[in-house]
């Protein structure tokens, strides 16, 4: 199987590690399965049709009323929280976001840093950086932690090791871990992790969080989670640094059960999750544990950018669930690591071009079928195949008359194909040209090559058929 | 310009169509309450216990008589030699006279006795401040007599939940109990014992967390089984 390395990989290579991805059965064998039990999974927590579009419709509003309110709504959190004693920041990219997470560190002469679970941290590569400046930023979500010790990225946003088999991780444990003796047990195996990671928690000067929801009104962060690595980041270091991408504020306390309701059941078919962290400041005098300091990082890195745009605005309504990607056929059969980006799938083939630019990322929209199941269950109901078509669309061209460019925008246009569908207008708009061309390539198919490409690589060539379809319906007509 | 006014400002530059309207989020559970038969007290005990115990927790009935004795059994039992409690709390006059060896308080910072409360402690016992029955959860909201990590820390939690403070839903808990109004450094929902499905998605439990959950819930003595 292909590993990864944890530098970042280019996206433009996306073609390339699909092909490896399709070929390599033992990855399709592990992503079919984990996806056919994710799927099953959620579809019990939604036995009733007709429930489930009214908990998507308030969902969907929710996350629509949120992001018309964004600027207000982030102002309040900011207030709300510099109030219950959280240092707030703004980063407008990753660099600026890496900077101020560095800082904080050095301050406090930091030699560990553990992280719970956050896309965002790796959105930004913060472990790189940190590694620059020779600090230790250990992942304790036992996935990412299990992928972290093999030198790899997550595969998956909510199953970051799915690509690996017990065996595997066997191995890398009874290699990496000091003391650790190969077992298939993983029961063991989690103990093995379990007994590590504390060690690291009790050591460590800094914990990171991501952030699932941020309520304005009462400057509360909301952590989602099944392990409790996110509680221990977030209460045993001296100081919780929290990091999230700016779209994720809502106003109320009240709209975060709707969400929060379908985000587990969509990405794992879970009622609820072990734990609901609701975090308002760090500890008042008086209280035993607990950070004594705590921040909020939040960053745009491109977020504004599709925010700028009404309709590509609605990729910011994701919670992160995960479902679109358990679902898309094309995922299903080349895992997370051939995208090359942060996001993996439908939600990351339509986000990361506001990220990365459409210069690395252009190829990503066309890695679907447009057969539309992401947008199906979605929780929040983000038209993604509406979206992966105007992201293609974009690339192809200038921007639209009235509209900013997006970064990167026409990244992928090519005279061929513009000669080419010139000729195809052409050849379809004069009935004359028509009949010759049509008349011309059943006559002469022998000369069809038959190597034609990409096509020919894992299929039969095409070749036209013997009469066009205009002389076989002429000729039924007849008799 | 800094960076926190260029997001704004590009934020506040973005085409804004029709705002949309305040979403009603009362209205959508009234709705789905109405739809279905009024909760009961007994409907409610019953379909907490079914979803804890969906959850890997377990969830013995008890009175506000007989608990700290069954805690000494369970203790006991499961062979736990220290047993974190906190204090001054409603449960803690209670529990000292029930006889359980090993108790200790959390009376000191975390930093002055971090490794003795990782290494050296076997389980812990907080308050909670309600249950949701729908989901099968708790409502912790630590302080500075229950720290956040005695719910975390020690392998087996010990929760004490009494029956009166059972909601249907999480929304309905919000906001019987004005959550908005205030919200303490950290709250927290739990609903079962740590675990994950991180390895080849086997579920294992006591990832980081607790490996164990016992939900003592308080009960009239007639409701006891």
């Amino acid at each position: 199987m292909n590993t990864q390395p944890l530098d970042f990989v280019p996206a433009s290579e996306f073609k390339q590690r699909a092909s490896g991805a399709v070929a390599d059965a033992h990855l399709r064998k592990s992503f079919r399965g984990a996806m056919d039990f994710l799927i099953n999974k959620r579809a019990a927590q939604f036995p009733d049709p007709v429930a489930l579009e009214s908990q998507r419709a308030l969902a969907e509003h929710i996350r629509k009323y949120s992001l018309a309110r964004l600027p207000e709504l982030l102002e309040q959190l900011e207030r709300k929280l510099t109030d219950n004693g959280v240092k707030v920041h703004w980063a407008e990219n990753a660099e600026e976001a890496c900077a101020i997470i560095v800082g904080i560190a050095q301050r406090h002469s930091t030699k560990l840093m553990v992280k719970g679970k956050s896309m965002v941290s790796e959105e930004v590569e913060l472990n790189h950086a940190m590694a620059d400046v020779g600090i230790d930023a250990l992942e304790s979500d036992m996935g990412e932690y299990i992928v972290q010790l093999d030198g790899e990225k997550p595969s998956h946003i909510i199953m970051p090791a799915i690509h690996k088999t017990k065996q595997q991780i066997a191995r890398l444990f009874a290699d990496k871990v000091p003391g650790a003796r190969y077992t298939e047990s993983v029961d063991e195996l989690i103990g093995i992790g379990r007994a590590v990671l504390r060690e690291k928690f009790m050591s460590a000067e800094i914990g990171l969080s991501g952030v699932n929801f941020a309520v304005a009104e009462t400057g509360t962060l909301c952590l989602v989670e099944n392990e409790g690595n996110g509680r221990m980041c977030t209460t045993v270091p001296e100081v919780h640094i929290a990091i999230t991408g700016i779209e994720k504020v809502v106003e109320k306390l009240e709209h975060v059960p709707p969400l929060f309701g379908l985000l587990t059941r969509s990405a794992t078919g879970q009622a609820i999750t072990t734990y609901f962290n609701m975090i308002s400041g760090p500890r008042k005098p008086g209280e035993k544990d607990g950070p004594g300091e705590m921040h909020l990082v939040l960053v745009d890195n491109g977020r504004t950018q599709a925010y700028g745009d009404e309709q590509l605005r609605s990729t910011l309504q994701c919670i992160r669930c995960g479902a679109c990607m358990n679902h898309c056929p094309v995922y299903t059969r080349i895992g997370g690591h051939a995208y090359g980006t942060t996001y993996p799938g439908p939600i990351g083939e339509i986000i990361s071009p506001h990220m990365l630019g459409l210069n690395a990322t252009h190829v990503l929209p066309t890695a679907s079928s447009l057969c539309g199941a992401c947008g199906e269950v979605c929780p929040v109901r983000i038209p993604i195949p509406e979206l992966l078509v105007r992201l293609r669309e974009e690339a192809q061209h200038d921007a639209r008359p009235g509209h900013a460019p997006l970064r990167g925008q026409g990244a992928a246009k090519s005279r061929l194909v513009d000669a080419v569908w010139s000729g195809w207008a052409a050849l379809y708009t004069r009935p004359a040209f028509y009949r010759a061309f049509g008349w011309l390539a059943t006559r002469f198919r022998a000369l069809t090559p038959p190597m034609q490409g990409g096509w020919t690589v894992s299929r039969t060539p095409m070749k036209p058929a013997a009469r066009t379809l205009h002389e076989l319906m002429a000729e039924r007509t007849k008799r | 310009m800094s960076a926190r006014d260029n997001i704004l400002r590009r934020l506040r530059a973005a085409p804004q169509g029709k705002a949309p309207l305040v979403p009603d989020v009362p209205a959508f559970y009234a709705a789905v309450s109405a739809a279905t038969p009024p909760s009961t007290r007994a409907a409610r005990i019953e379909l907490f216990c079914e979803k804890m115990a969906f959850w890997h927790g377990e969830v013995v009935r008890v009175t506000a008589a007989n608990w700290p004795h069954k805690l000494r059994e369970i203790c006991t039992a499961k062979g736990v030699r220290s047993l974190l409690y906190g204090e001054p709390s409603a449960h803690a006059e209670a529990l000292k006279s029930a006889g359980i060896a090993g108790l200790k308080s959390y009376d000191r910072p975390l930093a002055e006795w971090k490794k003795e409360l990782f290494e050296d402690t076997d389980a812990g016992l907080t308050s909670t401040r309600g249950g949701i029955a729908e989901t099968g959860t708790l409502i912790v909201w630590p302080d500075a007599s229950e720290p956040r990590l005695m719910s975390l820390v020690p392998p087996i939690h010990f929760a004490l939940l009494d029956a009166d403070q059972l909601y249907d839903t999480l929304f309905d808990a919000m906001q019987a109990q004005r959550w908005s109004d205030g919200m303490p450094t950290n709250a927290l929902l739990v609903s079962g014992p740590s675990k994950t499905a991180d390895i080849q998605v086997t579920l294992a439990y006591g990832a980081h967390g607790p490996k164990e959950l016992v939900v003592l819930l308080l009960v009239n003595e007639e409701e006891v089984q």
